[in-house]
């Protein structure tokens, strides 16, 4: 298990590759269960025997599995920087998992859809990461892991309070439901702060791209329920599957509007951000999510045509530092980043005209 | 906010609550500013309407997990339980901060299938009596026979073990 397979690593998860469901505005959907085992303290506070004996349990009881397909575990303390890196701009595992590696495994289905982190401030956090808007069925696929790791492990239940968690936030169901919306529209008539922190009001959690505090690079946001406790998890699931849609009628609203009053100022807009893309040499991954947040704005209105639209959200997720160096096979300096970058964007985007260099 | 714990040898750090700390802060429509801190919030959400934080403590002796050790100070510095018992040693302490954090102290969410079985079917009962009373209530009599007999059955089947 010492290095990845480098074709996993290369290929995208379910979520990045599909589409679906109202997929013009969600990217991907996702539930997170949080689960401990009984009679060993939370990872915070275990001894390393004892982290060592959870991963031990859950990696067996993931083993009995043959329902789901084969699950791939990996020794976080094992992989390289990149590789980690990897895990985290796919969504697989959090940030923080991969800072502190020891004793930490991610266990990965084939498909990328389902994950199990082992030893991050909980014993288990399951995870779900289905393309476009369908939080049903990652709800219905993450209690069937439940259920089956369920079998063969002793979660740490009360009565009372649900499933004991090392945080409080989290005990109850322990779920947590987000979705990843790209909202441009919202963002260029610059309503998005005032309808995300409507949300922040009525206890939903909105965070940028890669997690809190980061910035909402290329007008993608992420919102999740807060309360875990006192409702069930159906319940949690529909709430915020309606507030979803109420944000994606707005998007989508605004979308109508800028293409009637302002069809040509967003053509220029989005043309132009086409235009960058397929012929610079030179392009940082911040610009090219920022651009491609326009371009895939324009395909899906239709203004352009000639890039396929899943192409475009494949593109936001190829171009991160971390899978374009898996693609192109060698750790990269951030100047050759950037070089590489461009390359691989005018190639997916067919720009013919461009070649040399 | 990075806090540095250091367990075992090896420095852990808990800057994941801080997350859960933002989390829970800003649906209760606080303002993070740099300065914020997770001890802050929890100390904040621990202090009734009287400002004064309500510290359990039993004839002056703080209230420890006796499973895991931890302490309640302990929790309010790190913002993470030690163990599943800790929800029964802080009960007092911890219903505040639960009823701030999610409006409800009370689990109505899923069951352990395998080992949740009494839990369920104590559940399954709670469910078949509301259901019983909604029957009644619109006199239909037949329904709340049905609701009777279900309820029967499983208080059996919990007897019988
Ligand atoms: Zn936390
Ligand atoms: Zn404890």
């Amino acid at each position: 298990m010492a290095m990845m397979n480098q074709d996993y690593l290369k290929d995208m998860p379910n979520w990045v590759k599909n589409g679906g469901d109202s997929d013009d505005v969600v990217i991907s959907s996702r539930i997170r269960l949080a689960r401990n085992l009984k009679g060993i303290p939370f990872p915070n506070y275990a001894h390393e025997q004892q982290l060592e004996t959870v991963t031990q349990q859950v990696l067996q009881a993931a083993r009995e599995r043959s329902a789901l397909g084969e699950f791939i575990p990996l020794k976080v303390e094992e992989l390289t920087p990149n590789e980690r890196m990897v895990l985290v701009e796919k969504h697989l595992c959090s940030p923080q998992f991969v800072e502190n590696p020891h004793l930490r495994t991610l266990i990965v289905d084939q498909e990328q859809t389902v994950s199990i982190m082992v030893n991050e401030e909980d014993h288990l956090r399951v995870q779900t990461l289905l393309p476009a808007f369908s939080l049903d069925s990652a709800l219905e696929l993450s209690n069937q892991v439940d259920d089956f790791l369920e079998e063969n492990l002793e979660f740490c239940f009360d009565e009372f309070r649900g499933y004991l968690t090392a945080c409080p936030t989290n005990v109850g169901t322990g779920l947590r439901a987000s979705v990843m919306l790209h909202l441009p529209g919202l963002t260029l008539v610059d309503q998005v702060k005032r309808v995300l922190s409507a949300l922040a009001h009525i206890g939903i959690n909105v965070r940028g791209f890669y997690g809190e505090g980061t910035e909402a690079y290329g007008d993608i946001y992420q919102i999740s329920n807060q309360v875990t406790l006192g409702q069930s998890e159906e319940e949690l699931t529909k709430n915020l599957q309606s507030i979803c849609r109420q944000v994606i009628e707005q998007e989508r609203n605004i979308r109508e509007a800028l293409l009637k009053e302002s069809r040509t100022q967003l053509e220029d807009r989005v043309c132009r951000s086409f235009g960058i893309l397929s012929q610079a040499r030179l392009i940082s991954s911040e610009e090219t999510l920022k651009l491609l947040s326009d371009v895939k704005l324009g395909a899906e209105l239709g203004i352009i045509t000639q890039v396929d639209k899943n192409r475009v959200k494949e593109l936001m997720f190829i171009t991160r530092s971390s899978i374009l160096q898996t693609i192109i096979g060698k750790e990269l300096v951030p100047v050759e980043r950037d070089y590489y970058r461009a390359m691989v964007i005018r190639q997916r985007l067919g720009a013919h005209g461009a070649s040399g260099v | 906010m990075h806090l540095t714990k250091v367990i075992n040898h090896q420095k852990t750090e808990l800057h994941l609550c801080e997350i859960c700390a933002k989390e829970a802060g800003s649906e209760l429509g606080l303002i993070f500013e740099s300065s914020f801190s997770f001890q802050n919030l929890i100390a904040g959400l621990l202090e009734g309407d009287t400002g004064h934080s309500q510290q359990p403590s039993i004839a002056g002796h703080e209230i420890q997990c006796q499973n895991c050790g931890l302490t309640f100070t302990d929790f309010r510095r790190g913002g993470l339980l030690g163990c599943g018992e800790c929800y029964r040693y802080f009960q007092q302490g911890l219903e505040p901060l639960l009823k701030k954090v999610h409006g409800s102290i009370r689990h109505t969410g899923k069951v352990p299938r395998r080992n949740g079985g009494k839990i369920r079917i104590r559940k399954e009962i709670d469910d078949l009596r509301n259901r019983l009373q909604e029957s009644i209530r619109r006199e239909d009599y037949e329904k709340a026979a049905y609701f009777r007999d279900e309820i029967k059955r499983r208080e059996n089947e919990l007897a019988g073990g």
